[in-house]
């Protein structure tokens, strides 16, 4: 057969050059596994030359024989699945098995330059290189920011009372698995009454802060405002302020005000308690709703308000029925995100709730310090479905928003 | 019409002038403008300003020693602390009225635990002698000077007279000297003993720390805002979702993640001990130390990073890569010479932002801190929660708002607070 068939871009392919970039992709990985795995040196070598000479010279063979991608991906999946299989059982199997048609991939792609298929054509071979360097560590980057959240979902599901994996889980053995933290979340009074005070606080909270920060926003988009600047660093602040000292000052301020509505309004003791921590959360929400709608306002036509002066309308109509309708995205964004600060917040609500307070948030710091239950764990999993779903509602509105404003959606 | 219109000021239709007719209108809608903001002003100025500014006087008010002694502080005025004597009878006599009147209130266990902040074993002075204290009547059972001295030996030594004096001000600088690792003492301020510097020391780990958590996040964010910044809208799109998922993630799960991960039984341990990289007797310590804070709060924070570089490097022509290249000028030369100086603005607009948040972080540090990775805050709320010395905690929050004022303000200079942007 022919050994130097012209690859894409006018590149011979050369067998000398795949197999050399080949071993050197499988080098760095070996040698750094070798080096922290070896007991002598002449063990560390060996592993090292074996591994490396093994995959050079399967890939060797598969490329004189086959001409095609798709058999060699498909007859390399197959082997490392019997492999993997024999070795660690059904699961390392499949790993291997999409491990091993990927490896596969990579030879082809490597010999037949594919890599160069969707980068400019002037770019130098440096260039290639550099970009898919920039690629891999990119990809890295974004493991660490999602993947931390993949141990904490599996071991939700764990059948032991354990924060590690079992033998079990990593087999995939059913026995391993069980929804017994879920069950524990459902049924447990201290874990329900938790979540019924966080149910009951963060919407209060929020409707609080965005109907106050929503006017607040429209006052300080008008064209004069005097002091803006100033203003808007004062409503701006409880965000930036650390929230350690937020909490202890209004300890002291909600203490005081505490004992005035209990003892001089004789309110009962559980109430006074939800309107401290609720008036506590709206302070912390209003900086997210005065960013959210003072930005949506910045592309609000002025006119449209004048125009429906203009044919009668009187303020509270024209706010209502032309200004709400455009800035709502933004006001319901700005909303969410005074919604989850406050379903997030541990320090304020530890500092000016009494125990009949007591948050989601705040049950799970306590667990974390003191108790350790995988139970925060299936709780966990359920916050992170619940921001996905938030996430999802304000991408959504964000488009809508700058649809409605007539840009063109990001 | 006529010549006497044209000369007079322009009329509004309702024959004011213009200029005033104008100027009304302006005023009003300045008035309606502040009337929108009005509630929510007031609301966060009486619950949230306020409340901290009065949090803060607590770090220079000093009233207890005043009010709950408030014969014996007049005599002790007039009593040389200089001298190395010992105050005369009268001290000791109003000393005496002064706490069967505290002791009455049960003031004076107070005051004790007050004066222990400063020197260690007041507080049990004050406890011991006032169950004796509380059965003398100050008008009859005079002299007092050597009935104290032999309830406890505390009373006959000078310096326990010289505390009580040098804290008897109503306004102090007590608390403030404290959090910088010094003391009020006759002689003026004066270093700690060695044994109970701590505080400055943990203002340099909060610092030092937040600089590395700050650097590693730039490190980290910049390739990811660059990827954002020049992938197709649809791909980014995609991958943008990558990074608004960990941060609109509960703070508490991700920390909980990371605890997950990092403890010693944790999952990056067992990954490394089933590979034979580490031994199963020597895993690696990576939790309650200052590396779990770094991790776990670099992998927090980052997001607060990504996106201010994201919106800078958006408006970023890649034009002028190609422009520069085109004129000569190497891979490197292009970047750090064109690009880079453009994409200064989204690193310190993220780097201020990142420092800000993380110097005041307290959740994370607790949970995977341990001891030696916790900042600030942490002593913080220890102070006000444990050891109740709220006037410590005060002067530590004011410090540590100076500081994070500062750079609020620096922010607002270079970015603009109305140039926040969110997700």
């Amino acid at each position: 057969m022919n050994m130097n068939p012209i690859g894409a871009h006018g590149l011979k392919t050369s067998m000398a050059f795949t197999l050399s970039a080949l071993a050197l992709i499988v080098f760095i990985p070996t040698f750094v596994f070798g080096i922290s795995t070896a007991q002598s040196f002449a063990l560390f070598f060996l592993k090292v030359v074996l591994i490396c000479a093994s995959i050079v010279g399967y890939a060797f063979a598969m490329l004189s024989t086959l001409d095609t991608k798709r058999p060699a991906m498909a007859i390399t999946g197959v082997a490392s699945f019997l492999a993997g299989l024999s070795l660690f059982g059904l699961v390392g199997g499949i790993f291997l098995a999409v491990v091993g048609a990927f490896g596969a991939h990579i030879v082809y792609w490597l010999h037949y330059r594919q890599y160069r298929d969707k980068v400019a054509t002037y770019l130098t071979s440096e260039q290639v290189l550099w970009h898919y360097t920039f690629r891999v560590i990119c990809g890295l980057i974004f493991f660490f920011l999602v993947s931390p959240l993949v141990p904490v979902i599996w071991l939700s599901f764990n059948a032991e009372n354990f924060f590690t994996f079992t033998p079990e889980m990593l087999r995939f053995d059913p026995e391993g698995y069980s929804l017994k933290h879920y069950q524990d979340f459902f049924t447990n009074n201290e874990w329900q009454r938790s979540f019924k005070n966080s149910l009951i606080i963060a919407p209060i909270a929020t409707i609080i802060s965005v109907s106050l920060g929503t006017l607040a926003a429209i006052g300080l988009s008008q064209s004069h405002v005097p002091g803006r600047r100033a203003i808007m660093a004062i409503l701006i602040s409880p965000m930036i302020v650390p929230l350690i000292i937020s909490a202890t000052g209004m300890f002291f301020f909600y203490s005081d005000i505490g004992n005035f509505l209990e003892g001089t309004l004789g309110m009962g003791k559980n109430l006074v308690g939800y309107i401290k921590v609720i008036l506590a959360h709206a302070v912390l929400g209003i900086p997210f709703v005065i960013i959210t709608v003072t930005a949506t306002l910045v592309g609000f036509d002025n006119s449209l308000t004048r125009a429906a002066a203009n044919m009668g309308a009187n303020p509270v109509t024209t706010f209502f029925r032309v200004q709400m309708p455009l800035i709502l995205p933004g006001v319901i964004s700005g909303g969410l995100f005074a919604f989850i600060t406050s379903f997030d917040e541990v320090v304020v609500v530890l500092f000016v709730g009494s125990a009949s307070q007591k948050t989601l948030p705040w049950q799970m710091f306590t667990g974390l310090r003191e108790q350790i239950s995988p139970t925060i764990l299936a709780v966990a999993t359920i916050l992170v479905v619940m921001s996905i779903l938030l996430l999802t509602t304000v991408e959504l509105l964000r488009r809508r928003s700058e649809r409605l404003r007539g840009m063109s959606p990001a | 019409m006529s010549d006497t219109t044209d000369t007079g000021p322009v009329l509004a239709a309702d024959g004011t002038p213009l200029k005033r007719s104008l100027n009304r209108a302006l005023r009003r809608q300045k008035m309606r403008a502040l009337m929108l903001i009005a509630p929510l002003l007031l609301f966060v100025l009486l619950s949230f300003i306020l409340p901290i500014g009065k949090m803060l006087t607590r770090s220079v008010q000093n009233d207890i020693v005043a009010d709950t002694l408030p014969l014996t502080v007049v005599e002790l005025n007039a009593w040389d602390s200089d001298s190395g004597d010992l105050p005369g009878e009268n001290v000791y006599a109003a000393f005496v009225s002064d706490m069967v009147v505290a002791i009455e209130d049960k003031k004076h266990t107070r005051l004790g635990t007050r004066l222990n902040y400063e020197s260690t074993g007041m507080s049990s002075l004050f406890r011991k002698s006032g169950r004796k204290i509380k059965k003398l009547d100050p008008a009859t059972d005079g002299p007092f000077k050597d009935t104290l001295i032999e309830i406890s030996e505390g009373w006959g030594k000078v310096e326990t007279w010289r505390e009580i004096k040098t804290h008897s001000v109503r306004t102090t600088n007590g608390y403030f000297l404290n959090a910088i690792d010094m003391r009020r003492t006759p002689e003026g301020a004066q270093a700690q003993p060695e044994d109970k510097r701590v505080l400055i020391k943990l203002f340099g780990r909060t610092l030092w720390m937040s600089l590395i958590i700050t650097g590693s996040c730039i490190l980290l964010a910049y390739p990811v805002a660059w990827i954002l910044a020049n992938l197709p809208m649809r791909t980014s799109n995609m991958l943008m979702i990558l990074v608004l998922l960990p941060f609109w993630t509960s703070l508490l799960v991700r920390t909980s993640a990371w605890k997950v991960l990092l403890q010693q039984q944790g999952v990056i341990n067992e990954i490394l001990v089933w590979l034979g990289m580490i031994d199963d007797a020597n895993r690696l310590v990576m939790i309650n130390n200052q590396t779990g804070t770094i991790i776990a709060m670099t992998h927090i924070l980052l997001p607060f990073m990504i996106l201010p570089m994201y919106s800078v490097m958006q408006t970023i022509q890649p034009t002028y890569l190609r422009a520069a290249k085109s004129m000569g000028a190497t891979n490197w030369t292009a970047f750090w010479r064109v690009y880079f100086p453009q994409s200064i603005p989204g690193i310190g607009a993220g780097s201020i932002l990142v420092f800000i948040l993380s110097i005041g972080y307290y959740i994370t540090p607790e949970i995977v801190g341990g001891t030696k990775g916790v900042f600030i805050s942490n002593r913080i709320a220890y102070h006000i929660s444990y050891s109740l010395n709220w006037g410590l905690a005060a002067a530590l929050g004011a410090i540590l708002l100076a500081v994070v004022l500062l750079l609020y303000w620096c922010y607002d200079k270079i970015v603009g607070i109305d140039n926040v942007k969110l997700g």
